[in-house]
Formats: structure tokens, sequence, C-alpha cells
């Protein structure tokens, strides 16, 4: 039986090393670099929108704000939700699935590189495409959730929920993509021995994640053709004169919407999942349980959607039924943090900065979710809707509880993904100064939110008592600023110059931290036979949690590739320029109601384009012949 | 000179093994697990599109209806029943035996080296005629489908007259959209086919526009019964 060695990063063969132009970027069908590509993409996005939300807070820091006009603040609430739920947290979490899933299940790459490839070029140009209107003061304006009949023509005019409805549309085929690719991936290139129930935790929120995706976007493309439609042909989906229902779109919406809060946050939980073992020196607690309540909070995802509809009068017997499941949603997540809770109990803890990270989602987390509870009691619901105590209660949940996995996941991968360690002083401040800006930013909104301060309302009046807690709110906003400013600094120094890591300089206990870091173009040597759930962790005559340093793999030499006969798959423009084609055919219909002839002189173009350039990339073989 | 090293899987196992394909966990080729996720994922898109349909259905203020005659007020001009259930009984029988003369085509595909001694043999082995026809019947029903709507039109029904026009559009549109993408899938198939022979190995390929087809062929199966059917 062979052996799998580590080894550190520098010592990879030149031919694999030297191949980082632009062109082999644009080409890559690395899971790996396309993982890097999304990673940066997404927090360039990430700092938009909170450029956008220091805007919105600079506005709101005083009774009668005067930075901005009630329409810019409009298309600012409205791109800072879009942005950091579609742009930057789902994409992030996109990173990690890239660069993790194929590592952990023991994968040389994903099971349609070239597809995955198109997802990322499709949310790029998609990103820029429903990004760049901002900058002409012509954004999307009808908030994240682009309520019809509000969206709609009659009180929409402008061009700036075109942008939105064909935006949304062009990234949810990014999404799609990837969730085919990932379920194939997970479903069926597992290692041998690699069975469902030893599957690293992150890998399983993941494939729970994709289902969730794969069966939640086509709702809201069917709600945005409709509405497409209803903006571009004149159809009457949403025309409440012709007696469509005024609460189609909410339905929809929120059936797509509710379970894409759980593809928000499920990646965070697997993530934390994964470092708080580690740096606890024990297995996570109650593994299979943690399995199926993320299995359970997916399919009760699908079930809970109306809840954020108890305001538009359903009548008590829908009220009842969704204000339950709602209830009982709580049950499998309070699930997971008591296995955190348990997995750190009696552990050898070390707080890193990601252990930190990993720990202030348990706790923020809960803190959002406890707010959360309430209001799946509608007569409470009903006080708190549309008020800050909903924003209040998000963020806690996605920054405290997505964003903050998804930092203590790349604290804790970083070395995995770069080959360098990221520096612990500057994470520091980089956790304290986004801890306390958090809490600062948001524990307030509790109360102008009870106080009864609506959401997406560009001023409000001296004397109501919300002056405190609103300029509280902003002060807190600059310390989340300086603290992220501090996480960027951090990333760039250290992925120019951080202290080189070893293969596993955690000493973690599963399979992606067994092969070097970086990992080799093809990730496995030989694929691994897996015996267990941490094979690092139970091979014999391994001290548990053993860590590796530098110097104990100094001497290794990575084979590449091809020096060890295996077929990779040869780069490829043409996700990319297919990617183009699309973007190309969408911003046709932009000129619908200028220039029709335009229009579908634009539309068949790119139809042409993407058509010919997707039966080049079918009719090229992904490997050469072997 | 190693840290931590694992057990690695038999070399059989490996993706240069013998046969030239890829391991996989179940034994199944990448590309089917990928269609059927695909095809859970439509199952939501058309679930959205039939349900919005249903919801609407009798709330159009105005007609023309589907089920039922409509006297427009203003000009007491009589729009009959809209719905011409027996053509359209004719288009869906079109394409329940392309399905047939899709399996038919796969069958053809896997079995392109077995020996056909008999007439029927090479009937039943040629993949370009069955290939042929399952294209030629999608081609029909979408003949159907463009004389449908073009009759509704000339009518008096768009799909902006009512909630009904709209949702009946967008729906049987959808339908017909991917009926269209499967009829271009088919032809190039087919081209393949002309230009080298499609041959067993081929033959996943084949497999997947089939369940493809026939996928869209059972959502036909459930549009027809709700909208055509049911009153």
């Amino acid at each position: 039986m062979a052996t799998i060695a580590a080894a550190p990063p520098y010592t990879q063969t030149a031919a694999e090393s030297s191949n980082t132009g632009l062109w082999s970027w644009l080409t890559t069908v690395d899971h790996k670099r396309i993982g890097v590509l999304y990673l940066v993409t997404s927090l360039i996005f990430f700092v938009i929108g909170g450029l956008e939300a220091f805007l919105i807070r600079a506005q709101l820091a005083v009774p009668n704000g005067q930075v901005l006009s009630a329409d810019m603040y409009n298309q600012l609430f409205t791109m800072h939700g879009t942005t950091m739920v579609f742009l930057a947290i789902m994409p992030l979490s996109a990173a990690f699935f890239n660069f993790l899933i194929p590592l952990q299940i023991g994968a040389r790459d994903v099971a349609f590189p070239r597809l995955n490839a198109f997802s990322y070029w499709i949310y790029l140009l998609g990103g820029i495409f429903i990004t760049v209107p901002i900058f002409f003061a012509v954004a999307p304006d009808g908030g994240w959730f682009g309520y019809a009949p509000l969206s709609t023509k009659q009180y929409s005019p402008q061009i700036n929920m075109d942008f939105w409805v064909l935006g949304l549309q062009i990234l949810g085929i990014s999404s799609l993509a990837a969730a085919f690719n990932f379920i194939t991936t997970i479903i069926n290139m597992r290692a041998p021995g690699m069975h469902l129930m030893r599957m690293p935790i992150f890998t399983w929120m993941s494939f729970v994640v994709q289902f969730l995706v794969a069966l939640a976007f086509p709702v809201i493309t069917v709600a945005l053709v409709f509405l497409q439609f209803d903006r571009f042909f004149g159809t009457n989906f949403y025309a409440i004169g012709a007696g469509a229902d005024p609460l189609l779109w909410q339905h929809l919406f929120w059936v797509f919407g509710h379970p894409e809060v759980y593809i928000l946050i499920l990646p965070a939980f697997g993530l934390v999942s994964e470092v708080l073992p580690t740096f606890s020196r024990k297995p996570l607690f109650g593994y299979p349980v943690m399995v199926y309540s993320g299995i359970l909070i997916g399919f009760l995802g699908f079930g809970v959607w109306a809840h954020h509809m108890f305001s538009v009068g359903m009548g008590p017997i829908a009220d009842a039924v969704f204000s339950l499941t709602t209830m009982l949603i709580a049950i499998p997540t309070g699930v997971k943090i008591f296995n955190w809770l348990a997995t750190m109990w009696d552990g050898q803890l070390r707080f890193t900065v990601a252990m930190k990270f990993g720990v202030a989602l348990v706790g923020m987390f809960t803190i959002g979710g406890i707010s959360g509870v309430m209001h799946s009691s509608p007569p409470a619901d009903l006080q708190q809707t549309d008020t800050y105590f909903i924003v209040a209660h998000f963020h806690y949940v996605l920054f405290g509880g997505s964003m903050f996995g998804l930092f203590a996941g790349l604290y804790y991968y970083f070395p995995k993904i770069s080959g360098r360690f990221m520096s612990e002083k500057l994470g520091n401040w980089h956790f304290w100064l986004s801890l306390i800006g958090m809490n600062l930013t948001f524990f307030p909104m509790h109360f102008s939110g009870l106080l009864g301060m609506p959401r997406r309302t560009y001023q409000y009046d001296a004397g109501q008592g919300l002056d405190l807690f609103n300029m509280l709110s902003t002060i807190g906003t600059l310390v989340l600023m300086l603290g992220t400013l501090f996480g960027l600094i951090n990333l760039w120094k250290s992925w120019k110059s951080g202290e080189r890591a070893s293969s596993n300089p955690w000493g973690a206990p599963t399979i992606e931290w067994a092969i070097p870091s970086p990992p080799p173009e093809h990730n496995f040597d030989e694929l691994p036979k897996i015996t267990s759930r941490y094979p690092l962790w139970d091979l014999k005559g391994t001290v548990i949690a053993k860590e590796t340093t530098v110097a104990e793999e100094a001497g290794f030499v990575q084979r590449s590739a091809k020096q060890l006969g295996i077929p990779m798959p040869n780069p490829s423009i043409m996700p990319l320029i297919t990617a183009a084609g699309v973007i190309f055919m969408f911003s046709g219909m932009l000129f619908t109601d200028s220039n029709i002839v335009l229009a579908i002189g634009i539309m068949i173009t790119g139809a042409l384009w993407w058509i010919s350039a997707l039966y080049n990339w079918l009719m090229t073989p992904l490997e050469d012949a072997h | 000179m190693t840290a931590t090293t694992l057990p690695a899987a038999d070399h059989a196992a490996d993706g240069h093994g013998h046969g030239g394909g890829h391991y996989t966990t179940l034994g199944l080729d990448n590309r089917k697990v990928a269609i059927w996720t695909f095809i859970g994922s439509e199952c939501m898109l058309f679930a959205s599109l039939i349900s919005t349909y249903l919801i609407y259905k009798g709330r159009s203020i105005k007609g023309p209806f589907p089920h039922e005659t409509w006297t427009e007020p203003s000009t007491g001009k009589v729009f009959p029943a809209i719905l011409d259930i027996p053509v359209t009984s004719a288009s869906t029988f079109v394409l329940l035996m392309s399905s047939f003369a899709m399996v038919l085509a796969l069958a053809a595909v896997q079995n392109k080296n077995l020996p056909k001694n008999t007439m029927g043999e090479k009937i039943l082995g040629s993949s370009k005629l069955w290939l042929w026809v399952t294209c030629l019947m999608g081609t029909m029903f979408l003949g159907f489908q463009a004389f449908e709507f073009t009759a509704f039109i000339r009518e008096g029904l768009t799909i902006r007259t009512n909630l009904f026009g709209s949702s009946f559009f967008t729906l049987t549109g959808f339908h017909g959209a991917h009926v269209a993408v499967g009829v271009c899938w088919l032809f190039s198939l087919l081209a393949i086919d002309y230009k080298r022979g499609l041959q067993p190995s081929d033959a996943m390929n084949v497999d997947i526009a089939a369940l493809y087809w026939h996928f869209v062929d059972v959502i036909w199966i459930v549009i027809f019964t709700l909208v055509y059917l049911i009153k």
C-alpha cells in the first residue's frame, strides 16, 4: 500500500509555480484558483457594500440628516442589501466551496471544471452589471427584496429596477450552475471509503446549501421573469388593476428568500464546525446530530417563508402554522449551538484569531437567533416588522453569524490556501474591532427599533429618543470599518510575506491537511483511502492532533501531475467568453423601451455569441486523450 | 521527511485506472448525476409557473377565458372558450410518441455494435432514423404550439390581455422553449451521428439528452391535465 506524503509549498516544481500570468487566471479551470478568484472578488464587493452601509449610517447619524437625498438613500440601502447577500456573502462561501470541497472529499477537482469557471465569470460580470449603476446614480432603488407592485413600471418607471431584475437573473445562473456542479461532485467524487457519514462537516453543510440553491433559485427566477415580462412586455402578473394578487411576489420571493438565509449561514456553520474541534483538540461533539440538524434546517427552511409576511393579513391559520414552523426551526439551530459548546467543553482550547471568530459566532448568532424567535410570534412581529429591531436581528445573524464564521474560516484555511499564516497580531485588531464595532452598531438598533424607528426611511425627527442610539450605531460603523481595514491589510501583507506554514500547521484532523500548503495542482498524488471521520487523528502511530512544522517537511519535493502521469483538465477561455455572451444578451433587454431594434439586435448577437462559444466548449475534450 | 501519511486507495480506483473512465463513488457517470440534479431544479421552476397559473385561474376580470364563453360588456361581442382541446390532444400525442422514439434512439446507440441481420433489426438499430423521428415530432409539437398561439392572438387573447393570457402564455411558452432547446440538442446529436457516427461510448451523451427530453414530456402531461383538461 502506497503512502501519501505531506510537504511545504516552496518545493513545487518550477513548471507549476511559473504558470501565474493573467492569461492563466482567465483560462483556469482549477477549483483552487477559482476559489481564490471568488475570495478576492467577494471581498472587493464586501468593501463596496460596506461603503454603501457607511453612507447610510452617515445620513442617519443625526436627526434630519442632509448627507444624502431620499432617492440616493433608496439606491444605497437597496444596493447594500443586494451586494452583501448576492455579491459578498454567497460568493465568499463559494470561495470555500471551491477551494475546500474537492480537498475534503479527496477529489482532484470538481465534477465539471469548466462549468465551475463559467459560474465564477457569470458572477463577476453579473456583479459588475448590477453594481456599476450606483456610480451613475441610477442604481436599483426598490429594496433587495424588490417587492412588486412597487418594482413594476407603474411605480418604478426608471431604468433602476431593470438593472436589478436582469442582474439577479444573471447571478442566479451562476449559483445554479455551481449547485449542480457541487452536488454532483459531493455525491459522486468522494475518495474510496469516504462514506457520507465520514464527510467533513463543512462539506456536509455545503451539500445541504447546494440543494437549497438548486431548489430555491428557480422560484425567484420565475418571480423575476414575471416582473421582467410585466416591465418590458406589459403582462399582468403584478398588475392589481387586472385582478393580480398583491401577495404573489411576496410569496414567490420568500419561498426563495427564506432558504436563502440558510444558504448564507450554513457554510459559516460548517466552517466553525471545522475550526472549533481543531482548536479544542476534540472531535466535534455529536457529529451525526450536527449533520441531521443541518439537513433539518434546510428542509424546514422551505416551510417558514410566510413569517416574513405576518403583517399582510394572511389570517389566523396561516399565521399560526408559520409561527409554529418558525419556532420549530429554532430547535435544530439550538442543537448546533449546544454541540459547539460541548465540543469546546473540557477541550485544550487555543485562542487563535480563527478560534476567536468561531467562538464569537456562537455568541453573536445566539443573540440574533433569540431575537429571531421573538419575531416568530405574530403579535410581537406586528410591533417589530419594518423597524430597526429587524435590522438588528438579521445583522446579528448575518454579520455576527455568517461573516464571523467566514472570517474564522479565512484565518483557519489561509495557510492551506496560500502556504502562509495570517498575522495573529493584525488579526487580533481585526477581531476585537469587528466584535466591538458590530455590537456598537447593531445592539442600539434593538432599542431604536422598539421605539418605532422604521427601516428604509432616510430621515427621522429629533426628540423621539432616537438620537443617541443612531449616533452610537454610526460610531459603531466606523469601528467596524477600521476593523475590516485591519483584516484587509492583514490579508494583503500575509499573502505577500506571511510566515510560512506547513501542511498541517494547526494539527487538524481532516484530509485536506495531509497534502502540501498550498496544494499541488492535482491535490492528491494518489487518491486516499478513507477509514475514519478524522483520518489524521486516528492513524496508528500518529500523535493525536500533531502539528507539523516547516522544518520537519524540508527536503520533500512535490512531483507535478505530469511527472506522476495524472491527466489534468486543460485550461479554457470558453467559460469566460460564454459568460460574457450571456451578459451581453441580457444587457440588450435594457434598451427594450428606448430602442427596440437595438435591443433585439443586441440580444440576438449575444445569443449567437454564447451559443457558438458553448458549442466550441462542448466539442473540445476536457483533457488530452490518454 | 513526512509528518502525516494517509493510506492510498487501490490503484484501480485512481483516476487513470483501467477502462479509461474516471473513478466515481456511485459508479455512475457524473453527467447522469448532474442531469438529475438539473431536473430536480427544473421541477421547482415549473412548479412555480404552474402554481401561478392555478392561483390566477378565474381571477381575470375580462376575457377571453379558457373554458367559458365571455361577452364583452361594452360591445356585446361573444368570445367562445378559447382552449382547443382536440388539437392540443393531437399535439400531446405527438410529443408522447416522440419519447418512444427517443427510447429507441438511445437503444440504437447503445447497441450499435450488435449484428443486424433482419430488416426489423436494421430499422430498430438505426440511431439516425429514431433521432430524426424524435426531432421531427418535437418540431411538430412546436408547430402545433405556434398554430395555437397565433390562433389565440387572432381571437383576441395576447400575453397582455388578462391574467389568464399572461400566465398561460408564460407557462406554455416556457415549456415550448424547453422543447425547442431539446430539439436543438437532438439535432446536434444527429449532426454528430452523420459526421462520425454515434458509438456506444457516446451513449451517455444521448442518455442525458433523453432524460431531459422525457422530463419535458412529463411536464407537458402535467400542464395538459391542469390547464386543458380540468375545468
